[in-house]
């Protein structure tokens, strides 16, 4: 390596002309590097590419021996059953009633929570409670299950709901809800934060409170990252696979009432896998075509997400 | 080693034409403390009624500080206090005291900052926002004052045709200017102008001190600059401050003309600061 006093000397000793010159060696020694940092980043999208062809890839027999019609239309999902039907919408419905019945539950407290933190909760505090729910997103999600199975479920039972089965999509939800608040706090209060100091002064400068700051000034300036973090926790959500596979059951129905089992896609790809199902075989290849779905779905999510927060993008 | 500054008379102020001004508030013995640091040191000035004070002074020597007392922005932070009064009129009260609720206080003074802050709303919503927060529902009434609020601020005729617009595609100096209609809008006693024109181009900040001018028919104005010239352009009286302390305070054209103090004198002939 030469030090830049030793470049200029080298540089000073040589005619006037070439002091300017094109150094090759340093030129190449910037483009190998720049290239090194290329491949870390095209890592991630490399995976994701490729994750989308094996799973096109592996899902056409498939689609050969169904018709895309009858996949998208037919309200049976029973691929594994000698009366075999290859309907996905059991799947998809289950996806969304426990997708929508955790959202229900970690938007709005997730929400809050980051107002709460950012705007209302003095420093001591928000450097107490933010580690607690971090923590929270690190419990196993498995634990989760059982907690919902039998926990939340006997509780539902016992309480409100008497005649809840014990496999269901409520006790699902709800608690994969709570597993995604620290998703959703976490991000929207980062974007809470990170409106600047001005913005709030200009608010109080003009009569307003505490309340009316948080909720008329830095939520709406905050909104793309908020949006954000709802959008991470839709794909969360909709990707989870332990919580549902243990509480909801594995029997694919076609249902949107929460208060009845059913399968989510995430969990027939953990059934089916774990299964002893020959390689090749249509059973087999079912779950190339459903985790095609579910990130099909979870990729209109993200774009829908994108677009939005492009469209309320803040500028401060 | 700084003067103490002779206390002004608080209750009689004259004017550069011998009139005498009744002050909008009177400043008395005000300090101000960040945690253990003094940052204020026993201030005593008048505000003149419906003129325009300018604060001056080199960096750091707490003119923003003092700005901000007026309108109680230093509560928004922990550790901070006052001692001493502002005194606003003609209700003689103490600004500064306990049982003042800081909100009541801006909602009678309002504030311009150094740089342009709209919110992230329409023209309209952010000049609506002070009704607003004050709980001003008639659509009517809105629009009245939204209008007459930027007419005020000289905005009017650039944006009535875009008032749905989003206040950020406004240029630095229209940006100033809406963020002083929405100080108007609620029509303050007093506004704060702290540095206003220091992010803004000479012909922006041309308009801002034009406007300025105007304001002061209608409204006290206090405003922090560390434009000499600008200082000298639109304010009727001025003070100068040293590390936290009022060094002289006068009719602006006496100040800068004769200073009665060697400091204020090397301050405007560019020996420091």
């Amino acid at each position: 390596m030469n030090s830049p006093a030793q470049i200029m000397n080298e540089d000073f000793s040589l005619p006037v002309s070439s002091r300017l010159a094109f150094r090759f060696s340093r030129h190449i020694r910037e483009r190998i590097i720049e290239f090194i940092l290329l491949l870390a980043a095209s890592i991630a999208v490399l995976t994701t590419l490729a994750i989308v062809v094996i799973l096109v890839y592996e899902s056409l027999p498939f689609f050969q021996h169904v018709s895309l019609k009858d996949f998208l239309t037919d309200t049976q999902w029973t691929p594994l059953f000698d009366d075999a039907h290859y309907g996905i919408m059991p799947l998809v419905a289950g996806t969304l009633v426990t997708t929508g019945v955790a959202l229900s539950v970690a938007i709005p407290l997730g929400t809050i929570i980051a107002i709460y933190l950012s705007e209302f909760a003095s420093h001591k505090v928000r450097e107490t409670v933010k580690p607690f729910l971090e923590l929270l997103g690190a419990v196993p999600t498995i634990v989760f299950g059982y907690f919902a199975l039998v926990f939340v479920t006997p509780l539902l039972q016992s309480t409100i709901l008497p005649n809840l089965p014990g496999f269901n999509m409520l006790s699902a939800g709800l608690v994969m809800g709570v597993m995604i608040i620290p998703y959703v706090s976490s991000l929207s209060e980062d974007a809470m934060h990170a409106v600047p100091m001005h913005m709030r002064e200009a608010s109080y400068a003009m009569g307003a409170t505490r309340f009316q700051t948080a909720f008329r000034v830095v939520t709406p300036a905050a909104f793309s990252g908020i949006a954000a973090a709802y959008i991470l926790g839709i794909s969360r959500a909709m990707g989870e696979t332990m919580v549902v596979a243990v509480a909801a059951g594995m029997q694919a129905n076609m249902t949107w009432n929460p208060m009845e089992p059913a399968e989510t896609m995430t969990a027939y790809i953990v059934q089916v896998s774990l299964g002893d199902l020959p390689h090749g075989s249509i059973g087999y290849q079912t779950i190339f075509a459903v985790g095609l779905t579910l990130i099909l779905m979870t990729l209109v999510f993200n774009i829908m997400g994108f677009l939005l927060t492009r469209r309320f993008r803040e500028r401060y | 080693m700084v003067e103490l500054a002779e206390t002004p008379a608080l209750n009689h102020v004259k004017d550069a034409e011998g009139i005498v001004v009744k002050p909008k508030a009177e400043v008395q013995d005000l300090s101000f403390y960040y945690g253990a640091f003094q940052a204020l040191k026993n201030i005593n000035m008048p505000i003149a009624d419906k003129r325009v004070t300018a604060l001056i002074g080199p960096s750091g020597c707490g003119k923003s500080t003092f700005l901000r007392c007026f309108n109680r922005m230093h509560d928004l932070y922990p550790g901070n206090h006052y001692q001493g009064k502002i005194v606003l009129q003609p209700d003689n009260t103490n600004i500064l005291g306990s049982k003042v609720d800081p909100i009541e206080v801006r909602m009678r003074i309002s504030m311009v900052f150094q740089k342009p802050n709209p919110f992230p709303k329409s023209i309209y919503e952010n000049v609506a926002y002070g009704l607003r927060v004050r709980g001003s529902r008639s659509k009517r009434a809105l629009d009245d004052k939204v209008e007459e609020a930027l007419r005020g601020a000289a905005l009017w005729d650039e944006v009535k045709h875009r008032l749905n617009d989003l206040a950020f595609n406004l240029s630095g100096g229209q940006q100033q200017r809406l963020c002083i209609a929405r100080a108007l809008a609620t029509d303050p006693e007093i506004m704060l102008f702290d540095e206003p024109t220091s992010a803004l181009d000479p012909i922006a900040t041309a308009s801002i001190e034009e406007l300025i001018s105007e304001l002061k028919s209608k409204v006290t104005i206090l405003i922090v600059t560390h434009n000499m010239q600008q200082a000298a352009r639109v304010s009727d009286f001025t003070a100068f401050m040293y590390i936290g302390e009022l060094i002289e305070f006068g009719v602006t054209n006496n100040l800068f003309v004769t200073p009665a103090k060697k400091q204020t004198e090397d301050y405007i002939t560019g020996r420091f600061g």
